[in-house]
């Protein structure tokens, strides 16, 4: 297994390959600055769940990194994402929409995001990668290398996926987050 | 030892029409349903909606208790006792205990219900939550077949499980995707989907492929694709799905399949989209069917309970009815759906699932060892 790159984002700091980026700002903000400095212009950015906002800039910083040309629909990529809370977040947001009776206002735009694949698919969108997408939920009872090396055997075990985009996401609010991604290759 | 194999060795289905896989079987055979009108204003929700409701009194949280109740019936069907330490456990859900949500427990968090049902069980290893929306219940079976082909651990128990509550039936009533009348997959009438609830399990057990009998069921391939298209509506190329079918067909024959057990929730865009999948992957001849007349979306639980309804109509020699088609078809591609049993001899099967998420996946399902 090769590691080609990663990204670490915590609500304080962006480390990429190792190196601290400049950013001056923090929590969700951070997520926004770091959007704007990977110039993405891609205004559904400002549609997305912190959970996809954090996976979307964690992916853009670390794929812009890359030596490889962007943006060509492939199958040989997979997405494979691990989390503890998944989109509770958003879940607890849309269950304000629907808890108060006297103000019922279900919303289709945050119900979208009331499901932890999403920020896969996200991503896969954004790259046009064709191949495997998976969410998995873990609690932090096993230790961070134990549960990417799961994720690595199963996401290898798929002849088509030569490269994968794996890693962790945790988004509990816009203070307390973290985005750790690799680019792995399997040769 | 040779190349290993994922080889079913249990299973149990617990549904609004019955507890257990072969009284289920015989009930979808003749045509039962699951799916009745709710009341709008006992559930609280906008709208009366048509659901498959298991109205058995599950203590809550009632996700973690319906699929406690369906793994243990199907470890009672076994000799012996699985080694504890060498067993994993996958629960497929997608929204869990959600109804947990204003309670601060530590069980809405989807790891930590399944870290429960692992206590329960006994069980030592982590377990794997599969949360990829609506294509859980294959994706998971696919993880199973994984990690018993690459010698992680030696049987897997995969549990699809979804309870119906209040913030689903809500948020599906705001996309418009619930359909007020049974659904009617694949008709040309058809406006919508019914939800519903279920707990199924399937077990697995790595065997060496030179062990398999005749009467044994083995998931030989599975593939899980993303259209790359939008997060919320299918691809209108089918890409995902297509993709996915075409995969788990790697090395096998059309004419080999019983039969493709399709997503078909019933909802416009979706029951199209599969046809032009099932038509771009050469198995336009193949008779397909879907299974939401009987028991509505089970969501998390769709995938696994599906699978497990058609390696019951396989060993029954049957293709089963779609339940709700009207036999005018309302999808682009002419499809081989029907509106009554049909029978086969042949002895494997596609089960083909999608999702919010750009996400779909597949499983090829065959009885017996491979010539």
């Amino acid at each position: 297994m090769n590691i080609r790159g990663t990204i670490k984002i915590t609500p304080q700091a962006v480390v990429r390959d190792g190196q601290t980026l400049p950013t001056t700002k923090h929590g969700d903000a951070l997520l926004t600055e770091c959007y704007r400095n990977s110039h993405a212009d891609y205004p559904k950015y400002f549609k997305m769940d912190g959970l996809c906002r954090l996976g979307f800039v964690a992916s853009e910083l670390l794929l812009m990194a890359q030596a490889e040309e962007r943006f060509q629909p492939r199958d040989d990529r997979a997405v494979v994402l691990a989390s503890c809370h998944g989109c509770l977040e958003t879940d607890q947001r849309y269950e304000t929409t629907i808890d108060d009776n006297d103000n019922y206002f279900p919303s289709p735009a945050v119900f979208v995001y009331t499901l932890p694949n999403i920020v896969t698919g996200e991503i896969a969108i954004r790259n046009k990668y064709l191949g495997e997408s998976s969410m998995y939920l873990f609690e932090e009872t096993t230790s961070e290398e134990e549960r990417l090396q799961l994720l690595q055997i199963l996401t290898f075990e798929d002849p088509m996926t030569t490269s994968a985009l794996i890693g962790w996401l945790n988004y509990l609010d816009g203070e307390h987050y973290l985005a750790k991604l690799y680019l792995i290759t399997n040769e | 030892m040779g190349k290993r194999v994922a080889k079913v060795i249990a299973h149990h289905a617990l549904t609004p029409l019955a507890d257990g896989s072969l009284e289920n079987y015989r009930l979808v055979k003749e045509g039962r349903s699951a799916v009745q009108h709710h009341d709008a204003q006992e559930w609280n929700v906008g709208e009366d909606f048509m659901a498959g409701l298991i109205a058995t009194p599950f203590a809550s949280p009632r996700a973690t208790n319906l699929a406690l109740h369906s793994i243990r019936c199907a470890l009672e069907q076994l000799s012996e006792p699985l080694p504890t330490s060498d067993t994993m456990l996958i629960i497929s859900t997608t929204k869990g205990n959600i109804e947990l949500i204003n309670h601060a427990r530590a069980d809405v968090r989807l790891g930590a219900m399944a870290e429960q049902i692992a206590h329960e069980l006994g069980l030592t290893r982590q377990p794997v939550v599969v949360s990829n929306a609506c294509t859980s219940g294959v994706c998971a079976q696919v993880v199973a077949q994984r990690l018993l082909t690459a010698g992680v651990c030696r049987y897997a128990i995969v549990c699809g499980v979804e309870a119906q509550s209040r913030f689903i039936v809500s948020g599906f009533q705001s996309f418009h995707a619930l359909s007020p009348e049974p659904c009617r997959p694949f008709s040309k009438n058809r406006i919508g989907l019914n939800v519903g609830e279920a707990a199924a399990t399937i077990i697995y057990a790595a065997t060496p492929a030179e062990d398999i009998q005749p009467n044994d069921w083995v998931l030989r391939a599975g593939a899980i694709r993303n259209d790359a298209n939008h997060i919320s509506g299918p691809s209108r190329t089918g890409e995902g799905s297509y993709r996915a079918l075409k995969a788990v067909m790697t090395g096998a024959k059309a004419d080999e399949l019983a039969f493709i057990s399709l997503h078909g929730t019933a909802t416009p865009y979706n029951d199209e989209m599969e046809s032009i999948a099932v038509d771009r992957a050469g198995l336009i001849d193949v008779p397909i069917g879907s299974l939401k007349g009987y028991y509505g979306h089970t969501m998390g639980a769709a995938g696994v309970l599906e699978t497990i309804l058609s390696m019951a109509a396989v060993d029954d020699h049957t293709v089963l009815a779609t339940l709700g088609y009207d036999d005018e078809l309302g999808v682009s591609h002419p499809v081989k759906v029907a509106s009554t049993n049909r029978s086969t001899d042949k002895r494997a099967f596609l089960k083909l699932i999608s999702g919010f998420g750009g996400s779909n996946a597949a499983i090829r399902m065959q009885k017996g060892g491979v010539q």
